[in-house]
């Protein structure tokens, strides 16, 4: 998408969405509160940099995200920060860690947020990615919106502290998305005692968003398209009004409501991951809610790849998948509905064949 | 006719070469017991198992880049379609085509030739981690 269409967009979108949150803005103002802002940040995920030797990188995970980079330069308006979801390299090497924030620090923000992903973490748990980039589980509050970044990555110490040959044997493991001895994520009971602490400090109307790299809600299982413990982490956000989780790993566009919780993935700036659906030996759970993208063109490298920016309007989200080679999807919170729609494709009448996964 | 006359020796010198093989074997072409079938399928999935090897990274492409990096299970390759037009060659294609394209693009190697046993490796772990999906050739 050009500069001037992305722009064109942006102002188009947003009078629309003042225009449909204006009575909700009143109903706030009525009980006495003043709702969060509008904000909009952007929200890259998965590069996924891959060392061959020494300062060489493989092209083309280096060229989805330096791509990425540049077009979040070129968003206006400009938004409050950039957050990025995980796997920022492909086997955890600090070179790899070192030369993908090298890419990223290209981006002409004064703060980006950082979620840890399995990629990441386990060739040495993470230390590496720790030294750069600081806790891989924190909240802060932006313009009247708590947000909590987690550490969704964890897994069995058993499986960790294993008998491995070494910590990239581990990592390897680990890396395999369809490895039948991996292990499944979880964000943990450490974690989760934390924030209950911290969200116990929160208003129960304050809207929050979660950023986690696997998705609180279990999708499937064999690619960890799944987090253990995510009901227990959804209880903890239960007793909010508000809430979303946006999460990265899982390479393609889903979308989903349970119950207060809206859950929106990013697409991967490296490559796309099939739906569950189409590995046709198990049986695998993706949101009834989800249209899925298009199949992807292998030979276009950058199909099926993308980036998002997020708008944040009286704190729901609408998540705008910027698709190169492809067209542009906007998945927004319906307020009526009360769940995610594709602004386009949610009718079942609206879909087209590309988005059939089989 | 000469070509008649050396047709005829040619016949029954091939059947009695044919009888004596058969022989020393002992082997019956349309017999075969509980031990034969176990053996095929032992060797059936050893090629399996090479081609789950080649397929997550044993290749040894330079650039590292392996087929499950975008097909875990060997998911969205749909064997089950192959032969089929595909769009972007303009022509109908077979599945082992379309894995040398993988193999020449995202994974910057060299091709493999449609009998050499990596490629017959890696078809035989695609479809086994399809097995049981209908055939339908052609379909997009």
């Amino acid at each position: 998408m050009s500069n001037m269409n992305r722009r064109r967009f942006l102002k188009t979108g947003g009078a629309v969405l003042a225009a449909s949150s204006l009575p909700l803005s009143l109903v706030e103002v009525a009980f006495g509160k003043s709702g969060p802002e509008d904000f909009s940040f952007a929200y890259l995920s998965d590069s996924h940099i891959t060392q061959i030797k020494g300062k060489e990188f493989v092209r083309n995970w280096d060229r989805g995200l330096i791509r990425a980079v540049a077009e979040t330069n070129l968003l206006d308006p400009k938004p409050d920060f950039v957050f990025y979801g995980g796997d920022i390299a492909q086997l955890g090497k600090p070179e790899e860690i070192d030369h993908g924030l090298e890419i990223l620090s290209g981006l002409r923000y004064d703060k980006v947020h950082y979620v840890m992903g399995e990629h990441d973490y386990y060739l040495d748990l993470g230390e590496h990615w720790r030294k750069r980039l600081g806790p891989d589980h924190y909240s802060f509050d932006h313009k009247g919106v708590h947000f909590v970044v987690l550490n969704s990555i964890l897994t069995f110490d058993d499986w960790t502290h294993k008998d491995w040959r070494s910590p990239m044997q581990r990592m390897k493991a680990m890396a395999r998305l369809d490895n039948p001895k991996g292990s499944p994520f979880m964000v943990g009971e450490k974690q989760r005692e934390w924030l209950k602490q911290d969200l116990g400090k929160v208003d129960k109307t304050t809207p929050v968003v979660v950023f986690s790299h696997s998705p609180i809600q279990k999708i499937y299982k064999g690619w960890n398209f799944w987090t253990d413990d995510a009901e227990q982490v959804q209880a903890l956000l239960k007793p909010f009004k508000k809430v979303t989780v946006l999460y990265g790993h899982v390479h393609q566009i889903q979308y989903n409501q349970i119950g207060n919780i809206s859950f929106n993935s990013a697409m991967a700036t490296a490559w796309p991951w099939p739906y569950p659906v189409s590995f046709t030996q198990k049986a695998s759970y993706l949101p009834k809610l989800t249209v899925a993208m298009n199949r992807a063109d292998p030979f276009f490298e950058r199909d099926a790849t993308g980036w998002q920016f997020v708008n944040m309007t009286t704190g729901r989200v609408d998540v705008h998948y910027v698709l190169p080679d492809n067209e542009n999807r906007v998945v927004a919170f319906d307020e009526k509905l009360g769940h995610p729609v594709d602004t386009r494709y949610q009718p079942l009448t609206k879909r087209i064949a590309p988005q059939t996964h089989y | 006719m000469p070509n008649r006359n050396k047709t005829r020796w040619y016949v029954p010198l091939c059947a009695a070469t044919l009888c004596g093989a058969l022989t020393l074997t002992g082997a019956t072409a349309d017999e075969f017991t509980q031990a034969d079938l176990e053996r095929w399928k032992t060797q059936y999935n050893i090629v399996v198992a090479k081609g789950e090897n080649l397929f997550h990274g044993g290749l040894q492409n330079k650039n590292t880049v392996s087929c499950d990096q975008c097909h875990p299970n060997a998911s969205n390759t749909h064997p089950e379609t192959y032969p089929k037009f595909q769009q972007q060659l303009g022509r109908v294609a077979e599945l082992w085509e379309m894995i040398n394209w993988c193999i020449m693009n995202p994974l910057e190697s060299q091709p493999l030739a449609a009998d050499d046993a990596k490629m017959i490796a890696l078809q035989a772990y695609i479809k086994q981690e399809r097995r049981g999906v209908k055939l339908d050739p052609g379909r997009h």
